[in-house]
């Protein structure tokens, strides 16, 4: 459990980590290091030269721009889970948060570099994916902005370029009065990896029908499933437990959910579903109280 | 490398390979044993210290990314020679130990908390020793440990900042 030996360098500035990372094909930026370091611990990374830039100025930060919470991409993560600004205009990602690993790596753990990670069982993840986040990396002097939809291209794989860093991640802040959210995932142990998580947000009127809805599914398909068809169903209707679920499962028959050693295709389809379920019932209900 | 550490309120200069992990500097560079080295991959939580208060796994971060922080291993946390912190006395008296493998990384996570939140409920203590695994105790007298320490340090109103 010893990692292959790399070069270490620590970047002063962005330019200069988007530099060090153009010279060298195998070298990899570290910032938080809680899945990094692991990988290279078992040597399924061999990084050359690790750029750190967990300390690289003006890059940890959550505020407010234009309806949406802009949070740097080296923001640790336990920030973000005690954050009052998300906490009022992100309530999926703070509800989210506490199930991201455990409290010693969410001391050290960024939301870029989950984010960069992009494992489908990741709730941060899950909630960018949801919400329909924007992402922003730079490339040498290039900023670039991207949707998450666009951005997750396959199992932790992402559109990112070699050479460009993952600099903001910006999500839509809901204005509607009556906003609700609900958060489930099932795994063998508290924080452990999600077999499948569900995320649901959903906006009211004052009669309590819906006026617009987002839910996803993460950990069961290689990037997280955003389940568009089932939230346009929902539009102008009250909970209706019986239709939701039927709506739910007819989503999911088309999937393929992944299959391995703790959970089978047909177990993750089948709890994708209750959960789904159960996360738009507690966000319909969350809206409604809070009227 | 050349990195220098603040460890207990104290600075060490060590050179280090930059593959050489915070928790194998403190062992095997600086004789600071007390942090234990389980899966020395992100699992079990035994290589816990403290970096700049909160707790976090010395396994999963290298020597040369922790200069600047205040490090805390469970060294650092006795008053004195001979001397036992309350929470570590709270473990000795509940039986919160019976092998100790955890034991470190456990007192130090309880520390984190306490200095956070000086009433924690009980789920709030399990929660924050989550990351933790114990093999030995089945983690009852572990969690009645906490919540005694957390009692007297609120009867005694010691200080729950920094150690
Ligand atoms: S030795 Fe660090 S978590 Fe197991
Ligand atoms: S006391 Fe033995 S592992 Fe916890």
């Amino acid at each position: 459990m010893k990692p292959a030996p790399f070069e270490y360098s620590r970047p002063a500035s962005l330019d200069e980590a988007c530099a060090l990372l153009k010279a060298d094909d195998s070298a990899r930026l570290i910032a938080g290091g809680q899945t990094l370091v692991p990988l290279m611990a078992m040597r399924l990374a061999r990084p050359t030269r690790l750029i750190d830039i967990a300390r690289l100025p003006g890059l940890a930060y959550i505020h407010e721009q234009g309806g949406e919470i802009a949070i740097g991409a080296i923001t640790k993560q336990h920030v973000v889970e005690s954050d009052p600004l998300v906490r009022a205009k992100l309530p999926l990602l703070a509800m989210a948060m506490p199930h991201v690993g455990h409290t010693a790596t969410r001391a050290r753990g960024t939301v870029g570099g989950s984010l960069a990670n992009a494992d489908s069982a990741a709730e941060i993840v899950l909630v960018a994916a949801t919400l329909g986040a924007t992402l922003r990396w730079r490339d040498g002097g290039e900023a670039r902005d991207i949707a998450a939809a666009d951005f997750f291209v396959g199992p932790m794989v992402t559109a990112l370029p070699q050479t460009a860093c993952l600099v903001e991640a910006r999500f839509p802040a809901w204005s509607e009065p009556h906003v609700g959210v609900g958060f489930h995932e099932i795994n063998a142990r508290a924080s452990d990896f999600a077999f499948v998580s569900a995320a649901a947000q959903v906006a009211l009127d004052a009669e309590g029908r819906c006026t617009r809805a987002a839910i996803g599914i993460g950990a069961a398909t290689a990037i997280p499933l955003r389940l568009d068809g089932v939230a346009q169903s929902l539009h102008g209707a009250r909970f209706d437990e019986s239709k939701v679920r039927d709506a739910v499962k007819a989503a999911l028959a088309g999937i393929e959910p992944m299959a391995d050693l703790h959970a089978s295709a047909a177990y993750r389809r089948r709890v994708a579903a209750t959960l789904a379920v159960r996360a738009i019932g507690d966000a319909f209900r969350a809206a409604a109280r809070r009227s | 490398m050349k990195v220098e550490l603040d460890i207990n309120n104290e600075k060490h200069a060590v050179e280090v390979e930059p593959r050489m992990s915070l928790l194998d500097c403190l062992r095997d560079k600086l004789l600071l044993n007390g942090a234990h080295a389980g899966c020395e991959h992100g699992v079990c939580g035994a290589c816990t210290v403290l970096i700049d208060g909160a707790a976090v796994r010395s396994c999963l971060m290298f020597a040369v990314q922790a200069d600047g922080y205040a490090i805390t291993t469970i060294e650092g946390l006795s008053p004195g020679p001979g001397e036992l912190s309350p929470i570590q006395d709270a473990f000795c008296e509940t039986h919160g130990m019976q092998c100790g493998y955890c034991t470190p990384a456990m007192i130090l996570a309880a520390h984190a908390l306490l200095s956070k939140n000086s009433q924690p409920t009980r789920d709030e203590i399990v929660e924050a020793i989550s990351g933790n695994i114990c093999r030995c105790t089945g983690y009852a007298q572990i969690v009645e440990a906490i919540a005694l320490a957390a009692e007297r340090m609120r009867g005694q109103n010691i200080k729950t900042g920094q150690p």
